[in-house]
């Protein structure tokens, strides 16, 4: 028993004017040791929520959530997160940001640099242990990121949108490097994308979410997380499922949006 | 209940005639401030007048010679542009030129040479007039002046007797810029009934009156006696604005032997100290404070209220409160550096607080970090930006509360210096003290700037 299971979660947000929003509405999901799962769904449909409470920053107001069988309340270094804008500490260097958290839980000092040293090579960043944050473009701070947060060595990995502030060519780079990391760590991964493309070639598993209540909507098995490791991207997305898959899901979206759309009017 | 007995006004129209404000007294001061748009408009007419003369010296000698270089040259709107707006090296060293111009020129420098507004009449002169007497005789007689310096004490011949006639000689001392009475009784009303001075240079006068005598006027007072007034000229008297050759003078003088046994540099350096000092302490309770309040509820809560009162006092009203439970003492003096201090710097850490980017803490929390790691190493380093601006404007007002806080009441210090020099007119030693005041003023905000960009590099590029 190791794998994270989401238990009927659900989460109501109570509005000033004593409206209510239900962001999320009986979330069950048992997601498997070493699973990329990748989460798909228009703004509202509450997957940014569902990341917080995984990481234990919101608490569901029905459900539980367990790792391991342990229940999630605090956040946790066995649930490392990614955040879109990186949220590195800017006073200190490239190395001391990787080193953070082995550091606060009072390694010693080699073992730690020996970690970084390991960790900047895995993430392709071996001669910029010096470097400060303000020093280093978006793609590499999300490198940074990725290093700091497998320097603890965490079960899960959470990603909220780590890749959507890069630019396309970054992007591809950094989305291989995702693979990489979870085809050599084995860890649990969960993604959340705005980008179809990314939620298909990042997610063995793919579940698309619907708004208003936030809930699951359609799940997907894919093969292409498992293809682009070590491949390359583009030959991946010609492969001959993929084209029909991502129409398929963006039609869905589109018309999820329509009707928020529609219902706004 | 007698404690409302207190007379508190009886109707509302004693209520409303005690708390209107004299509308004669109000239409002056709108008056006063409607004519000072016109005062001001012409200083600054002056001084940008002389910008475009100097503006013009520079298109003609200077001109492309301080283009901008590198990629701003490169730019077509910069007009809008602030990030192309550079200021003018040559602008700003002909401003400085400019003002110690006025500054010489008003005050008749030495420094300026042959360019000078016309100087005030000094040396021997004299004037003639003419009296009558009651029987209808005429009579004439000379009066001796002898204008000297301000602080000279020159010695001056008595006038001559004359061998006859009714009016007699005069002799008159006159300090530069003032004016002399030469009272009747000196000159022959005592002796001469119906003595009546008629003419002054052979120009008729009549009470009221005035003659030019080539060197300044002469009134004839509604008594008979003649008030001199020697020609002033257009510059300003020392006592109001001394030259700059005269503040460096004192200056030279200042920095030999102090002011009432006090070194110059003695004074500042205890104006300083006390800056230091009550900045540290605000710093020492503010920043715990304002952490405080930016991290716990009931923190935020119970210093809320006094924060925000007396965030918007300024020091200075302090200042009699202050005297009057502390006394004249140090003590009282850092007590007010350290609550001019304490309020903005507990603001800062507040702030610098809730400048922290929510997914820092929490990416910090998903490391693994505790409350108290989280404080050390995350918002303490996040918050140092909103400190350092902060400890700018504290210093600043601190350095502001001491000089005017020593003005009140003080052994020693710059402050002290100035108001002590005032009671004695020495104009050029308080002149002295704002210019170095100035200057420490802008020293302390070019040093904080500088440890700023030292300690916190990543300001403004996060």
């Amino acid at each position: 028993m190791s794998g994270l299971i989401i238990d009927n979660v659900s989460m109501t947000f109570e509005l000033p004017n004593g409206g209510k929003v239900e962001a999320l509405k009986n979330i069950n999901l048992d997601i498997k040791e070493g699973e990329l799962m990748s989460v798909l769904g228009p703004s509202g449909c509450g997957k940014s929520t569902l990341l917080n409470i995984l990481a234990g920053f919101l608490a569901p107001t029905e459900g539980v959530m367990t790792l391991s069988g342990e229940p999630i309340t605090a956040p946790s270094s066995e649930r490392g997160m990614v955040f879109q804008h990186g949220a590195l500490f800017e006073w200190m260097n490239v190395a001391k940001n990787i080193g953070f958290g082995p550091k606060m839980k009072g390694t010693p000092q080699a073992e730690i640099d020996a970690k970084v040293e390991e960790l900047l090579d895995i993430v392709g960043l071996q001669d910029f242990a010096e470097k400060m944050i303000y020093e280093m473009s978006g793609g590499m701070q999300q490198r940074v990121a990725l290093a700091r947060c497998l320097a603890n060595e965490p079960d899960v990995i959470l990603m909220d949108e780590p890749l959507g502030a890069l630019d396309a060519l970054t992007r591809e780079k950094m989305q291989s490097l995702v693979l990489d990391i979870w085809k050599k760590t084995g860890k649990t991964i969960i993604l959340i994308t705005h980008s179809v493309e990314e939620a298909l070639l990042l997610g063995e598993r793919l579940i698309v979410m619907a708004p208003r209540p936030g809930r699951i909507h359609k799940e997907y098995r894919l093969p292409f997380a498992e293809l682009g490791v070590g491949a390359d991207l583009r030959e991946v997305k010609r492969h001959d499922e993929f084209g029909p898959t991502r129409d398929e899901i963006l039609n869905m979206i589109w018309n999820m949006e329509e009707e928020i759309m529609g219902r706004a009017e | 209940m007698t404690i409302f007995n207190t007379p508190i006004p009886a109707t509302i129209g004693e209520f409303i005639s005690l708390n209107t404000p004299d509308g004669g007294e109000v239409a002056s001061l709108l008056s006063t401030t409607f004519w000072m748009i016109f005062g001001i408009a012409i200083i600054f007419g002056i001084y940008l007048l002389f910008s475009a003369g100097s503006w013009l010296i520079h298109k003609l000698f200077m001109d492309g010679r301080d283009k901008a270089k590198g990629y701003t040259s490169l730019k077509t709107v910069t007009f809008g542009d602030e990030s192309a707006v550079v200021a003018n090296r040559f602008a700003s060293v002909a401003s400085v030129i400019a003002v110690f111009f006025f500054w010489a020129l008003a005050t008749g420098s030495s420094l300026l040479g042959p360019i000078q507004l016309p100087a005030p009449f000094q040396g021997e002169t004299s004037f003639e007039y003419t009296a009558v007497n009651a029987a209808g005789e005429s009579d004439t007689a000379t009066v001796n002046l002898l204008v000297h310096a301000f602080d000279a004490k020159p010695n001056m011949a008595a006038a001559e007797a004359k061998a006859s006639g009714f009016a007699q000689n005069g002799a008159l001392k006159i300090r530069e810029r003032r004016t002399a009475l030469l009272s009747s009784k000196k000159i022959g009303a005592k002796e001469t009934e119906g003595f009546q001075v008629t003419h002054v240079n052979g120009e008729a006068i009549t009470a009221g009156g005035t003659v030019d005598f080539g060197n300044g006027e002469v009134l004839l007072t509604p008594k008979g006696s003649l008030q001199v007034r020697p020609y002033g000229g257009m510059t300003m008297e020392a006592l109001y604005l001394p030259s700059p050759e005269g503040v460096w003078k004192s200056f030279v003088q200042l920095n030999k032997e102090g002011y009432t046994n006090v070194g110059l540099w003695e004074n500042v350096f205890w104006s300083l100290i006390r800056v230091v000092l009550g900045f540290a302490l605000g710093c020492l309770f503010g920043i715990p404070l304002g952490f405080a309040m930016g991290l716990s509820n009931w923190f935020r809560g119970w210093f809320d209220p006094i924060v925000e009162f007396m965030r918007p006092v300024p020091p200075l009203a302090l200042i009699p409160l202050i005297i009057i439970w502390f006394g004249i003492g140090e003590q009282g003096k850092i007590s007010l550096l350290f609550l001019a201090a304490l309020w903005i710097m507990t603001i800062a850490a507040r702030a610098g607080v809730s400048g922290v980017n929510i997914s820092k803490v929490h990416a910090a929390y998903s490391l693994g970090a505790t409350k108290r790691q989280l404080l050390m190493k995350v918002i303490l380093p996040n918050s140092l930006p909103e400190i350092f601006t902060g400890a700018r404007v504290a210093m600043g007002v601190c350095w502001g509360t001491v000089v005017a806080a020593e003005l009140v009441a003080a052994e020693k210090g710059a402050g002290k210096m100035i108001i002590a020099a005032s009671k004695f007119q020495l104009t050029d030693i308080v002149i002295i003290g704002i210019i170095i005041i100035g200057i420490i003023g802008f020293a302390i905000e070019v040093l904080m700037r500088k440890i700023e960009n030292r300690l916190i590099p990543w300001k403004g590029r996060g």
